[in-house]
């Protein structure tokens, strides 16, 4: 199905109280909390592995002069020491997947200069401990804003990295009120549970890993294209991910070792990235400096919206960070202006982290947002209510959906927004309390995927898709959707996912994992009841699916006695993305609300209490929802006050390489926190008539929080994240000034 | 990790003995830094001797008024302990300001004691740092200095201690008692234990090579209101920025009769404040007093210059609600 135009009248529309929606269990819960589910370095259908350790180079910038790798050579146990002097070689570049080893040059720390495999992980960790590297040492460039001057306008990615509307620089030079301020959010990192962690194996020039990967199907494509291979020779099985948050979007350096290391010891080779590998040799979110412009007249209509903004990738990689996404429809106003500036650095890979673009851009925002409220002595609700366009800013087209208001309206009827006072004028014992809030929009993509399913001889279902599960809950909500088009309870539907092997699929990543995996499962459940109604001899018109059974009329058979006269019964379906992407601007949208608490001695910021009202259509699993949206949320409350990848400005190291150091949310960090949705149907969006909420929790999160600490102090901080030195300077400056901030 | 030999001893003697036989020997209780450390390489013991079995596990009376806590009582334990919570508030509170419950089960009050500096420059064997490789240099001099001293540091290493406990011991007077090979038994003050780095801030305390903690003591109970003020970046499971203790006692008119302070997160050991605290006596409460008397040869490195407004503000709560109370 290509989605060319609205869906219509669906069968999971006569469905309401069916399994969509309902707060189901996982079902692969009981699995992952026992231990029974094997994740990618637990696996054990390889047998006899080895174990391989990377070694990390030591400078960012210049030439490895001599690798002594004597020593590790002799230690016990290792089997082989793998440098760029006899690396076997590796094919071509694909996406931000590239040959490993390929040379003596050093782009950044952390670029992995050798591999050791051994019998054992003790004994590879030990030896790769002892090679020695001698470089040539350059002066690298590890400064975003020493880099703001050598910034190149970027190749596309998603969206051309530049647009225009009207006459930016002339309306906000004439605008009454004006807002014109920098934001800059640091380097962040995806610090999911599961390291990054692959088991290789070959047979002949086929090669099968176990690694722990988002989207199968495009990891497939860069790993062939790197080991010189015909895709349909590499496979990859993720059956259970612990955690990716894009961090896994794209095969890393631990699924290309583990397959050279396989290749080179003839037998299979399994690497597991340390928590400290994680940082360096893996990919990051990059640090930006972003200036935004608001022009308004004195009732708040937008009269101009300018945002800049400039991120940083490693030598010869494009990835930028698309920071004025929501900008570019969020709010009205006639002359608009964005750009998108990209400075080379020697830092690790730049590349996506849950809600790229989104989730620093709204930081910045809808903290400008708040200061032109402040300037205007608007509420900030109101202020955004009065720019709400009518349709798609930019590209001119109706929204699909959206209800930013109503989520605000009700956010703040439920947050109790009427009790928000001016900036720094509450006070609870030694703590300064505030308010904030947030809009909350991320795009809603549509990605091409297929799904087989097939009706068993007993009646149940099984379904078959290379999709993952990286937490989320896919493999709940397609069992859900599958019961609810064929009338079956979850534990009648199996879900087979994480194997490519079977039939392509979107994966998971930008909100597009469950709309479009669960829409090429709709699909093929439609087939699939049409073949099962022919196999009945029923007319299709009238036909129901419900108890296990295919009604039509007065009459009814059970799916195991209809799957038993006919044999296994087995359909397909695709969906793929149509005209109604380009025909209507799609979100989700949402609203944060936000109250904490700054200790007016220390300036420690603490959460109290946030809310998240959401739309995401058709909401699939209240529970798996809530989670994302909750999850999500947490990320926000991360960016807002804690975390950072220090870089080292004198040799491009991240100083705080591991989770000791780099902060993020501890569950004391997190108290009173709620999301609920409201009721939403987008027949624009795909067949579910849902849209993505795997990163609309994030979008604008941290926002809400560093308003409310202005709200709570009368202290703008426009550096990421909010740590208490920063407030701290801002409590200093205030207490030696005796005039209260308006 | 380095290869390693591992014994279980069943006696203080014999664990004394085995460390003392062969050098580049560490004790192991709850491993909850060293296991870490030994990880990174950035510890490469070639003996590990586990203490774990030599009982000292027990908060016993001292007949002077005073308790002594086993080198291997848990922190968890430690915190939780009846005459500790009544009598000794301010380290049951630093207790459980200190990592999370899941560590707090494991370390133990001889391994708190001994934990190593978080400096980020420590723990990253690719960086140059004095402590870890003597003569190497400081690679934090210079570089990220937020968590680092501003007190007592040297120009070989301007490392903090991490321990809140250690910082509480130190407002109690704590002292450490130890026993080598030989069974030579000694005393130490916890103002002696911890060292400020100097030319050798590899050398971190007193103890000698092979020398067993098996033991802190405390003293009668301090009178006053026990407080433990821990400023950090995250809720829970983060080490201090900086940290105040304090036991402040009032006379029947409010007029302070005593004050002990000790500061954690500004120096290469827990700090203590004699003066602050003969300012904060003799001024009757003024926190900026005792604050001025403390931070007077304060130091920044630039990163870290906010500690010294923020040790000031700090003192001020603590004070204030010591007066409160």
């Amino acid at each position: 199905m290509d989605m060319n135009q609205p869906i219509g009248h669906t069968p999971l529309d006569d469905r309401p109280d069916g399994l969509l929606g309902k707060p189901i269990d996982r079902i692969e819960g009981r699995l992952k909390v026992t231990g029974a589910a094997p994740y990618a370095y637990e696996t054990r259908e390889l047998k006899n592995p080895a174990y391989g350790a990377l070694v990390e180079a030591g400078i960012a910038k210049g030439r490895i002069r001599r690798l002594d790798v004597r020593a590790a050579e002799a230690m016990p146990g290792v089997l082989h020491v793998m440098t760029h002097e006899n690396v076997p070689p590796q094919g071509e570049k694909k996406e931000q997947v590239a040959p490993v080893l390929a040379g003596p040059e050093i782009r950044h720390h952390g670029q992995p200069i050798a591999f050791v495999v051994a019998e054992t992980f003790e004994q590879a960790r030990a030896a790769a401990a002892t090679i020695r590297a001698e470089y040539a040492r350059e002066t690298g460039a590890y400064s975003l804003r020493a880099g703001i001057a050598g910034a190149v306008i970027p190749k596309q990615l998603q969206s051309p990295p530049d647009s225009a509307l009207g006459d930016f620089e002339g309306a906000f030079a004439g605008a009454p009120v004006q807002v014109d301020v920098e934001y800059t959010t640091p380097v962040q990192t995806h610090a999911m549970m599961e390291p990054h962690a692959t088991i290789a194996s070959w047979e002949g020039d086929h090669v099968t890993l176990f690694t722990s990967n988002q989207m199968l199907n495009r990891g497939q494509a860069s790993l062939a294209s790197v080991f010189g291979l015909p895709p349909e020779n590499v496979r990859l099985v993720s059956r259970y991910i612990g955690g990716g948050f894009g961090g896994k979007l794209q095969p890393q350096a631990d699924a290309i070792f583990a397959a050279l290391g396989s290749k080179a010891v003839g037998r299979p080779v399994k690497v597991a990235l340390t928590r400290q590998q994680e940082f360096h040799v893996t990919t990051r979110r990059s640090d930006t400096i972003q200036r935004l412009r608001l022009g308004a007249e004195p009732d708040g209509r937008l009269v101009a919206i300018g945002h800049e903004s400039w991120s940083d990738t490693t030598p010869g990689d494009g990835f930028y960070e698309t920071s004025a996404n929501a900008t570019r429809s969020l709010y009205a106003a006639s002359n608009r202006m964005t750009k998108h500036r990209l400075a080379t650095l020697n830092l690790p890979l730049a590349s996506a982290m849950r809600a790229p673009g989104e989730a620093v851009g709204m930081l910045a925002l809808e903290c400008a947002m708040d200061e032109l409220a402040e300037r205007l002595r608007i509420d900030p609700i109101e202020l955004r209510i009065r720019n709400e366009p009518t349709q798609d800013p930019e590209k001119g087209v109706p929204f699909s959906t959206r209800q930013l208001v109503p989520c605000l309206r009700e956010g703040a009827a439920r947050f109790g927004w009427d009790k928000r006072r001016a900036a720094g004028t509450t006070r609870e014992g030694q703590w300064l309390v505030g308010l904030g809030v947030s809009a909350a929009a991320r795009l809603n993509p549509l990605r091409p995927s297929s799904a087989a399913i097939r009706l068993e001889g007993d009646g149940s279902v099984t379904v078959r898709m290379a999709m993952t599960d990286i937490g989320t809950g896919t493999y709940t909500i397609l069992a859900q959707i599958a019961g609810d088009m064929l009338g079956l309870p979850v534990e009648r539907v199996h879900v087979e996912l994480g194997d490519t092997r079977l039939p392509k699929a979107a994966g998971s990543g930008g909100s597009f994992g469950a709309g479009s995996a669960g829409s090429a499962l709709y699909v093929a459940c439609e087939a699939l009841r049409a073949k099962i109604v022919a196999a009945a001899e029923l007319g299709p018109e009238e036909a129901r699916f419900a108890d296990g059974r295919v009604v039509s009329g007065n009459r009814s058979e059970s799916l195991a006695d209809i799957a038993g006269r006919a044999g296994d019964i087995e359909a397909t379906g695709e969906i793929k993305p149509g005209a109604m992407t380009e025909a209507f601007s799609q979100y989700s949208y949402g609203a944060h609300f936000a109250e904490v608490g700054v200790d007016a001695d220390t300036g420690e910021v603490r959460l109290r209490r946030m809310l998240g009202v959401f739309t995401g259509g058709r909401i699939l699993n209240r529970k798996t929802a809530r989670s994302q949206a909750i999850g999500g949320m947490v990320f926000g409350v991360g960016a807002a006050l804690m975390e950072e990848v220090v870089i080292d400005s004198r040799t491009g190291h991240f100083v705080n390489h591991d989770l000791a150091e780099y902060h993020v949310p501890a569950h004391a960090d997190i108290p009173a926190i709620d999301a609920v949705f409201l009721p939403e149907l987008d027949d624009k969006a795909n067949p579910l008539k849902s849209k993505g909420l795997g990163e609309l929790g994030i979008c604008g999160a941290g926002a809400a929080l560093a308003n409310a600490v202005y709200n709570a102090t009368g202290v703008r901080i426009r550096d990421y994240p909010l740590t208490l030195d920063k407030v701290l300077r801002g409590l200093e400056a205030r207490d030696r000034s005796p005039v209260r901030p308006t | 990790m380095k290869a390693f030999t591992y014994a279980r001893p069943k006696t203080v003697a014999e664990a004394a003995e085995m460390a003392a036989a062969q050098p580049n020997t560490r004790f192991i209780a709850g491993g909850t830094n060293l296991l870490d450390l030994m990880k990174l390489q950035v510890e490469t013991p070639a003996h590990l001797v586990d203490v774990n079995r030599l009982g000292l596990a027990e908060v016993t009376e001292t007949g002077d008024g005073g308790v002594r806590v086993g080198a291997l009582v848990r922190n968890a334990d430690l915190a939780a302990h009846p005459r500790i919570r009544r009598d000794y508030a301010v380290l049951s509170r630093a207790l459980l300001a200190g990592a999370s419950g899941q560590l707090r089960n494991k370390a133990t009050t001889a391994g708190n004691l001994l934990q190593r500096t978080r400096c980020p420059y420590f723990y990253d064997t690719a960086q140059a740092c004095n402590k870890r490789a003597p003569g190497s240099g400081c690679a934090a001099i210079g570089g990220f200095t937020r968590i680092h001293a501003v007190l007592g540091a040297s120009e070989a290493c301007i490392a903090t201690n991490p321990s809140d406990m250690a910082v509480a011991m130190r407002a109690l007077d704590a002292t450490v008692e130890t026993v080598d090979a030989k069974g030579t038994e000694r005393t130490i003050p916890l103002a002696d234990f911890h060292r400020l780095p100097g030319d050798t801030p590899e050398i971190e305390t007193a103890l000698r090579p092979g020398e067993l903690v098996t033991a802190v003591t405390l003293g009668k109970p301090v009178a006053g209101t026990h407080l433990y003020r821990k400023v950090r970046d995250r809720a829970s499971y983060a080490f201090a920025v900086i940290s105040v203790a304090a036991v402040i006692d009032k006379n029947a008119d409010g007029r302070i009769r005593a004050a002990r302070l000790a500061f954690g997160g500004l120096a290469h050991k827990p700090w203590r404040g004699p003066a602050a605290e003969a300012a904060l006596v003799a001024s009757n409460g003024d926190p900026d007093a005792a604050a001025d008397a403390v931070l007077a040869g304060a130091k920044g490195q630039g990163g870290n210059d906010f500690k010294i407004p923020l040790t000031r503000r700090t003192l001020r709560a603590v004070v204030a609600e010591a007066l409160r109370a």
